[in-house]
């Protein structure tokens, strides 16, 4: 049990790895290796489901400091495996825990080629996807950040749909690009600050201001394009459209609020300067997804590209709140990654529901499928609505805060942005009524049949928790705001720091340092004196020559 | 310093060399039946070698001319390894096709016996020596499949441009001499530190470094590599593009950071400009290629440019990235040729893009090696490509190289287009018809451990670096 307590975080993340030896070392026919496959993949996932929870009930709410953390040497000079969870990253472990086994248990008919390769390209997935919400070592980030494309390109690539090499090579290249500005980034951080540690830099480094403005965007780069903010957001669509429901889940879920989380683990706390500098232009590039992508997403005729535009929209009140830099802006922005999470997988599952039935996304081919099919059209209803942010639900919790903190800080970001509410009432609406409501008349959908239940048991739980997290949001807010409030705290000292004319002004880790009674040294000179020491050279610790 | 002594620092050499011989008489007499004996020979000799190369104590020989040193081992036990699995892909794939000759294992291990000899060298004459016998043995090889008339082609475009390229290298050596009077590295190194650069050490510099860049295939040097790859017999390509670059690559490292670090000034913007243009062409001039062996090439050239990066920094960490680089590179590059020989369909070898469409069902576990050797050729955590880039980028950005880091990092991202599109080609495509036949056990096993070094390198990245760190902090004493 204590192995287990202590590696925790480590066996969550490499869990469905091992998982994906396994099916890979399955042997047989066809049919049983499928079999095989999904059964170990549902298994698998479900137990790591179960780990998460086990980390949230064990997660101390009550301090900002990292816990479970998990060190060990790894590449050397300063960059280490150092695994850990703050209130930040604490539930999006427990979000991609849950998500997943709903992500198997949708591939379980609709997949019927090349099954063995799909569960191993998911569970190899959940491993990069735990790892990036766990990495608490700037490399190690990078490696499982970059890690994902190559999954989910296959994913996309071997069993999406018509024009799936055409997205799958989109969605890939613009990330890679981003990513590899994030890297440049990456580099020249670790020459300055002389470790990769994230948890050492969040605490000691402080970037010069110039330079954090070079870092912020070299961020900016990857995560604008993995949240993805307007207007670096047209592969999102393509690569939704192509990919099975499963992936479109995966990626509406979960690897989209990557970008969130890196926002808030690095641009907000290292880089605050750049930060507060910069804060403007995320708000008009989120008041831009908001508004002009609930436009677009109001004359989309396909409905997944449909859901994919309204994911931009609602990710521009995530940017929007977490720039905002105030303790209900970045609740709500958190709020609001979770609670899309689960509502935007679930309306990707639901409509997969109706695209194994009838194969076509298009609105126009369904309407009147509430006269056959009652349960679905009551869960979707709830996805609707909680998308629409629907009091009640878990949509309004989180853009309403967003809303309020944005409110704080400048009346007109908070204005426009508040347009989009409406607007996605419009769209959510409009679709809700053309696919569910009016007259059953096309002949094709006169036997299609209400869900079966393994279906039911996709979609229950999730409306179940969609309206959980709208009417008691208590859980979700004692984990992040202690970790929040500590963000916003040395996010006011850095910028006050670099403000101010003398150094001896500023709050928590500068004041710290100035008086010497902190745990770490003056930044600066800490630097120096890792420069002095020089570590980037061949340690001697292995002896003999190659 | 006795003839005996001197002749121990050479063990390895001598070995090879020896042997080399033996097996060229042994053939001579036995005829191409003897040619499986010869190439276990000359495997097990490159073996032994490797066991003396490893465990030489660092020492110098004829005057200086030689050294051996941790730089020379690391290279050493990298181009012996390459050059026995190349020996062992060779004999396999001769038999596929049928034209066994005993020369070819022969012709190996001369080349090789030039290549060890090269990254032993101390002084420029030492230096042409080597780099002559491991070309002239190589020429041979290229053309190796004597009826075919794009091997002879390949061979006869190798020879003539390598010639010309000699001769550069030899004018530069010639004008280094001149104007410094001392063909010995150490020699050279305190002239200039003595007497300054002057322009006529500055043109010898320049056709000195024209020269090596030609043997690396770096732009603009780099017209034969296209050509030349895609006439020569695949193992003999495998063997250009390892023991071949990791010997070019290490004599460069050693004659331009050894004779010049006072002069680094002055090369220092020539082989940022040769690595930035080698990236480039590399990431977009492969990306129309049709013909699996010419993609190579070009992915060959960028990446030349990448560990010519590590040079221009000029710093230990430099060196340092750029043997794990060549590391990388080798064992990489030694899998995806097996893959390509493995292209074999009706009993004739095929090479288009193309052929490999659907691999990943027709031969699973050999398109899954396949996926994870291009991925990493591309760079993608957490496979070790990326590793190998990192480390490069490290040194760059360490020497305030911001820009040429920067324009590496677009260029890889526009080169990864052309890898993914062959994991596209054999996981996406609908499947061809399937090869003759699944490779060897040989075959397979040296595929295996290639993709599984690549794999697996992530949770064990410690051994392989601090090896190479070693080696590069034999050049800066």
């Amino acid at each position: 049990m204590s192995f287990l307590m202590s590696h925790l975080l480590s066996i969550i993340t490499f869990l469905p790895l091992l998982g994906a030896l396994f099916i890979m070392a399955t042997r047989g026919s066809e049919a049983t290796v499928a079999s095989t496959a999904r059964w170990v993949a549902m298994i698998v996932t479900l137990i790591d489901f179960a780990l998460s929870l086990l980390l949230w009930a064990k997660f101390d709410g009550s301090t900002a400091a990292f816990q479970f953390v998990e060190h060990a040497a790894w590449l050397g000079h300063g960059i280490s495996y150092h695994m850990g969870v703050d209130g930040i990253s604490m539930l999006f472990i427990v979000l991609t825990g849950g998500l997943m086994p709903f992500c198997i248990l949708a591939s379980w008919k609709s997949i019927q080629t090349r099954v063995g390769e799909y569960m191993i390209a998911f569970l190899v997935l959940e491993t990069l996807m735990m790892g990036v919400f766990a990495a608490l070592d700037l490399f190690l980030f990078y490696v499982f950040f970059e890690g994902g494309l190559i999954p989910m390109f296959l994913i996309i690539g071997v069993w999406g749909g018509k024009r799936r090499v055409y997205a799958s090579f989109k969605f890939f290249l613009y990330t890679l690009l981003g990513s590899l500005f994030m890297l440049l980034a990456v580099l020249a951080m670790y020459f300055y600050a002389h470790t990769s540690d994230i948890d050492t830099i969040l605490a000691t480094v402080h970037f010069p201001p110039l330079m954090q403005g070079f870092l912020w965007f070299g961020f900016f780069a990857s995560f604008a394009v993995k949240l993805p903010m307007w207007p670096v957001h047209t592969w999102l669509p393509d690569a939704h459209v192509e990919a099975p429901t499963a992936g479109s889940v995966i990626l509406a879920a979960i690897l989209l609020k990557m970008g969130g989380y890196g926002f808030l683990r690095f641009s907000l706390p290292m880089f605050a300067s750049a930060s507060a500098t910069f804060a403007p232009l995320i708000f008009v590039l989120s008041i831009m997804a908001i508004v002009y992508t609930s436009f677009v997403a109001l004359a989309q005729q396909d409905v997944k590209k449909l859901i994919a535009y309204s994911s931009v929209a609602h990710m521009g009140f995530v940017t929007m709140g977490l720039f905002t830099l105030t303790q209900m802006g970045l609740d709500g922005g958190i709020f609001q990654m979770l609670s899309h999470g689960v509502v935007s997988g679930a309306l990707f599952l639901s409509v997969g529901v109706i695209y194994d039935r009838m194969h076509t996304r298009e609105i126009s081919a369904y309407g009147g499928l509430v006269n056959r099919m009652p349960v679905y059209a009551a869960c979707f209803m709830v996805f609707a609505l909680a998308n629409v942010g629907l009091p009640g639900t878990g949509g309004f919790v989180g853009e309403f805060l967003t809303l309020l903190g944005a409110f704080h800080i400048n009346t007109w970001v908070a204005i426009f942005a508040a347009t989009g509410v409406i607007l996605s009432a419009c769209y959510m609406l409009y679709l809700y009524w053309r696919v569910i409501f009016g007259e059953l008349v096309k002949p094709t959908l006169m036997t299609i049949k209400d869900l079966s239940p393994r279906e039911f048991a996709l979609l229950a739980p999730l409306a179940v928790i969609a309206i959980l997290m709208g009417v008691y949001p208590k859980p979700v807010f004692d984990v992040t705001s202690v970790s929040v409030a500590h963000l916003i705290a040395e996010h006011n000292a850095a910028v006050a720091y670099d403000q101010s004319p003398s150094p001896e002004r500023g709050g928590s880790k500068f004041a710290r340092q100035i008086s010497g009674r902190g745990r770490n040294a003056d930044p600066f000179r800490l630097t120096a004196l890792r420069l002095a020491a020089s570590p980037l050279q061949g340690e001697e610790k292995s002896g003999g020559a190659p | 310093m006795t003839i005996g002594s001197d002749l121990l620092v050479l063990l390895p050499e001598l070995i090879l060399a020896v042997g080399a011989m033996a097996a060229l008489l042994i053939g001579a007499v036995w005829g191409d039946k003897s040619t499986k004996f010869l190439s276990g020979l000359v495997v097990v000799l490159m073996a032994v070698a490797t066991y003396f190369a490893l465990t030489a104590p660092d020492a110098t020989a004829f005057h200086g001319a030689f050294v051996a040193d941790g730089f020379a081992r690391f290279a050493k036990a990298l181009i012996l390894m390459s050059a026995a699995l190349c020996t062992l892909m060779a004999q396999a794939f001769f038999e596929d096709e049928g034209r066994v000759r005993f020369e070819l294992p022969v012709l190996i291990a001369l080349s090789t016996v030039g290549m060890l000899l090269m990254v032993s060298a101390a002084n420029f004459i030492a230096l042409y020596l080597g780099m002559e016998l491991q070309s002239l043995a190589l020429y041979v090889l290229a053309s190796f499949n004597r009826d075919s008339a794009r091997s002879t082609e390949a061979g006869l475009k190798y020879f003539v441009l390598g010639a010309l390229s000699s001769g550069m290298l030899l004018y530069g050596i010639s004008l280094i001499y001149g104007f410094t009077g001392t063909v010995d590295f150490a020699g050279v190194a305190a002239s200039v530190k003595a007497s300054g650069v002057g322009i006529g050490l500055i043109f010898g510099l320049v056709f000195l470094i024209a020269g090596l860049a030609f043997k690396i295939s770096a732009v603009p040097f780099h017209m034969w590599a296209p050509d030349v790859y895609e006439g020569a017999p695949t193992p003999i390509v495998a063997f250009f593009t390892t023991a071949a670059k990791v010997a070019a690559f290490a004599l460069f490292i050693r004659a331009i950071l050894i004779p010049f670090p006072d002069a680094i000034h002055q090369w220092q913007q020539v082989i940022i400009a040769v690595s930035v243009l080698s990236m480039a062409l590399g990431a977009v001039a492969a990306i129309g290629q049709e013909n699996i062996k010419r993609l190579m090439a070009y992915s060959s050239i960028g990446h030349m440019g990448y560990g010519l990066l590590g040079l221009a920094a000029g710093t230990m960490l430099g060196v340092q990235s750029m043997l794990f680089y060549l590391a990388f590179y080798a064992v990489t590059n030694i899998g995806v040729f097996v893959c390509i020989q493995a292209m074999r369909r009706d009993g004739e070898a095929v090479e288009t893009i193309a052929d490999l469409a659907g691999l990943a069902r027709t031969r699973p576990r050999m398109a899954f090696a396949m996926a994870a050797l291009m991925l990493s050729l591309a760079g993608l955590p957490p496979l070790a490509g990326i590793f190998a880039k990192i480390y490069v980028f490290l040194a760059a950005v360490e020497a305030h190289l911001y820009i040429p880091a920067a324009l590496g990092f677009l260029a890889s991202a526009v080169a990864a287009y052309y890898y993914l599109r062959i994991v596209k080609v054999m996981y996406f495509d609908e499947p061809a018809k399937p090869f003759d036949r699944e490779m060897g056990a040989g075959m397979g096993t040296i595929l295996a451990l290639s993709s599984l070094f690549t794999i697996l390198f992530v949770f064990l990245p410690g051994p392989l670096v601090d090896a190479a760190g070693i080696a590069a902090k034999a050049l800066f004493r």
